[in-house]
């Protein structure tokens, strides 16, 4: 062999020592894909589930946090007490706290943090979750007490939301682009269109995480998802946006598929104060001439749990009410013929741009609705032109959309809402479950709202999204269920 | 001369007066509020009022003209509404991705459309010809987001020499950058060089029958000598013009590209600020680039002037 050649061999076999280098070592980092970019990554300021998937529970931390199961953890708070008339909330929180730039993280910084959701000039998109709170007084720095106008059952759960995580005097007007807050990790750097990096927080003050680096890429085409799930660019993707190709990575060995719940209830709404759709006749008709598992078939590739009013089917309170809206098509043409339609009724149909649920199940529903008589006329809409036309101008007849708040049951009540729904025993029922704290009561209180819902065909609820993830098979700790849109990553770690 | 320069100075200025009104008012008509956008399905209405007036949407419509004409002038679009930053970092940041990838096409496109098209043009109705017209045409036909899906196929799923996608950025290193542009560049420049190889073979029959290529044979040079010494160089008029034609057209329209290979560029910047609604980025963007393409015509005829001296005294 000449020298030349041998040179080339040599260094060919140290390439590829070099390269099987990395794959020995045990991985401190994680790449996320996730379909749609964060506008900002500030929680306190926007409604966009993108950001919370960023930065919920690794960047920022509120009193209380979702766990993976739903329930309602201690966060910065290490406990509290509630007063015998629930007006009183006295948070006790961590010692040794700081934000990610060095500053103590304290009561006044709990004060401040709620007092600026509630501005009058504050931009949170999740106001409400901080209507009844009539004063927050920092008793000593590791001691607040929150007074409460009245008393609220959901109070924890409130405090638990990515819009009322805690931030800091000093650095709150930049978290849009620069997000300091106390999670274990921190934001490191943000190429606009690509990806957000986060690092380890090497001075948390609760368990560390175990994962160094953490990148979200953001990929929303389908197939380039695919592509850089099989090409090794991502190891986790925890809503994948192909449920197609599940199947194929599912049966890759690399990967695991991840199935889980989640809080997004799928409903078509019908204008319920607009002619014909006023009348409880029409409204039933439309929704016994729906076939669910054909829509999560067709549309969904399968994944999807069907529901019959707007709760998740996960939860211990959910009531399964779909017999009162099951596929019945000859009870639907009945019921047309009886309000006065039975030579056919014309419908517009209005659809925001989500290519499952929206698109491909619109059409879906669209040809059973034809079946009994019923035509539509589809618009395919922007988010932008949805919300003005739909959502704000209450212009459409029917539309689809998932709403992926946890527990949303009020909107129901709000009277400018754009399902319209107007409904005095509702009302009352949602005011009542405000003020309720034992759990029985609220238990009991919350199926008397669904069956509400269900009985006055309030809307057509479809089907409660999945959540379909795929990651690397070895990696662990990835939450399973979407109790709220995040990707929690502070318990994530390579399999040795 | 002067006076052709101000009157072609003037035509710039009311080109780029009107464009910047036409692009106003059709941002103006577009349906959609971007604080209702950004604050989602449970936001109140005063919260909505509160961030409308924090973008200072809430002015008259001839103000907001004129605080967005008196800011491009001073260099400044303003801040996004979505993301919060300054409008210019944004763009330069895109631009960094947009540039050397529609330069990197096109350099690529060019090197395989001149041989090629020398090639067949010098071999005409030779059967290397009907080859070159043959792949040619399936390349022009062949739409440029399935060859790149194809790419990705063979080169990062199957024998991952590239990532699918995604741009690490130039502070990666240059061959890290240059690397994850290679088959963006690759699926771009395949139906330009098709269409461009096309444009040299025509061209260059056409030169080839000129009566001064006669007499250069006349005079004794070879075939090969005519080509290279005579017909190339007329022929390559018409295909500098293709060419930056194709330029303008891979900085703002590689859109479908940049999807399939999730690469932050100018063309997906303009394509999020559309359904985010995040209409100041739009209307400077836009800006950009009937700015570009003015510049671009005004040189142009700037250029025909000087080697044309008919055109100069038509004024």
């Amino acid at each position: 062999m000449n020298t030349p050649l041998r040179k080339l061999a040599i260094a060919v076999l140290l390439m590829g020592a070099a390269s099987a280098m990395p794959a020995l070592a045990q991985r401190t980092d994680i790449n996320v894909g996730m379909v749609l970019e964060p506008p900002i990554l500030d929680p306190t300021a926007g409604a966009a589930a993108a950001i919370d998937e960023v930065v919920y529970a690794n960047v920022f931390e509120g009193l209380t946090r979702f766990a993976s199961d739903g329930s309602i953890q201690p966060a910065l708070a290490e406990s509290w007490d509630i007063s015998e008339d629930g007006l009183t909330f006295v948070f006790h929180l961590h010692d040794g706290v700081r934000f990610h730039d060095g500053t103590t993280m304290d009561a006044e910084d709990v004060k401040f943090s709620i007092e600026r959701a509630q501005a009058e000039d504050s931009t949170n998109a999740q106001k409400p979750l901080f209507a009844g709170i009539v004063s927050v007084e920092a008793v000593d720095p590791l001691t607040v007490r929150f007074t409460l106008s009245e008393p609220n059952g959901n109070f924890l759960f409130n405090m638990a939301w990515g819009d009322a995580v805690i931030v800091a005097p000093e650095s709150a007007a930049d978290n849009a682009t620069d997000p300091i807050g106390t999670g274990p990790f921190k934001f490191v750097e943000w190429v606009q269109g690509d990806h957000v990096e986060l690092a380890r927080n090497p001075d948390y003050w609760g368990t560390p995480v175990r994962l160094e680096k953490a990148t979200f890429k953001f990929i929303a085409d389908p197939t380039a998802a695919f592509a850089a799930m099989m090409a090794g660019d991502l190891d986790a993707y925890p809503n994948f946006p192909s449920p197609e190709t599940l199947p194929q990575l599912g049966a890759d060995p690399r990967f695991e598929v991840i199935v889980g719940s989640t809080e997004g209830e799928t409903v078509m709404a019908m204008n319920y104060n607009s002619p014909p759709l006023d009348d409880i006749r029409v409204r039933e008709a439309i929704a016994h001439a729906i076939n669910r598992q054909e829509i999560i078939d067709g549309a969904m590739f399968g994944y999807g749990t069907p529901i019959g009013t707007f709760f998740p089917p996960s939860n211990p309170d959910y009531v399964d009410l779909t017999s009162l809206s099951d596929y019945d098509p000859e009870k639907s043409k009945a019921l047309l013929a009886d309000a006065g339609y039975g030579g056919g009724l014309t419908l517009r149909f209005a659809l925001p741009p989500v290519a499952t649920y929206a698109r491909r199940g619109g059409e879906i529903i669209a040809s059973q609705l034809r079946a009994v008589g019923i035509e539509t006329e589809i618009s395919n809409l922007e988010w932008a032109q949805w919300l003005e036309q739909v959502f704000h101008g209450l212009d459409y007849d029917l539309t689809i959309v998932s709403h992926t708040e946890p527990f949303d049951l009020e909107i129901f009540s709000r009277p400018d809402y754009y399902f319209q729904y107007h409904n005095e025993a509702f009302n009352q029922i949602i005011a009542d479950l405000a003020f309720e704290t034992d759990p029985a009561k609220r238990s009991a209180l919350i199926k008397a709202a669904e069956t509400n819902l269900a009985e006055n065909y309030a809307a057509v609820f479809l089907f409660q999204l999945a959540k379909t993830g795929v990651a690397n098979a070895k990696l662990h700790g990835l939450w399973e269920n979407s109790p709220t849109q995040a990707n929690d990553l502070t318990a994530v770690y390579w399999e040795e | 001369m002067v006076n052709f320069l101000i009157g072609r100075l003037a035509s710039l200025l009311v080109s780029l007066i009107a464009a910047s009104v036409v692009i106003f008012v059709v941002i103006e008509v577009i349906p959609g509020d971007p604080a209702s956008y950004m604050l989602g399905l449970n936001a109140q209405p005063d919260t909505v009022a509160a961030l409308r007036e924090q973008l200072g949407l809430d002015a008259p419509a001839l103000q907001r003209y004129f605080a967005w004409i008196g800011g491009l002038v001073q260099g400044q679009f303003g801040i996004s509404y979505t993301y919060r930053v300054p409008v210019a970092e944004l763009i330069s940041d895109r631009l960094w991705i947009s540039l050397p990838l529609a330069v990197y096409a096109l350099v690529l496109s060019t090197l395989i459309a001149f041989p090629v098209g020398i090639w067949a043009a010098a071999r005409r109705n030779s059967p290397a010809d009907i080859t070159v017209m043959g792949a040619t045409q399936l390349g022009i036909a062949v739409p440029n987001f399935w060859f790149a899906m194809l790419l990705v196929l063979a080169f990062s799923i199957t024998l991952r020499w590239f990532s699918a996608g995604g741009f690490p950025g130039w502070q990666a290193g240059l061959f890290e950058g240059v690397k994850a542009l290679t088959l963006p560049a690759i699926a771009l420049a395949l139906p330009q060089a098709s269409i461009l190889a096309r444009v040299m073979r025509s061209s260059l029959l056409e030169t080839l029958g000129e009566d001064y290529i006669r007499t250069a044979r006349a005079k004794g040079l070879s075939r090969r000598q005519t080509l290279w010494r005579h017909a190339v160089r007329n022929a390559l008029i018409p295909v500098l013009t293709i060419i930056g034609l194709q330029f303008s057209f891979l900085l703002a329209g590689a859109i479908i590209i940049e999807n399939v290979f999730f690469l932050p560029g100018l063309g997906r910047l303009v394509f999020q600020g559309i359904t985010q609604r995040d209409l100041i980025v739009v209307k400077s963007v836009v800006m950009l680039l009937v700015f570009a393409v003015i510049m671009v015509t005004f040189i142009v005829d700037i250029a025909y002037a000087i080697a044309d001296p008919r055109l100069r005294r038509q004024r």
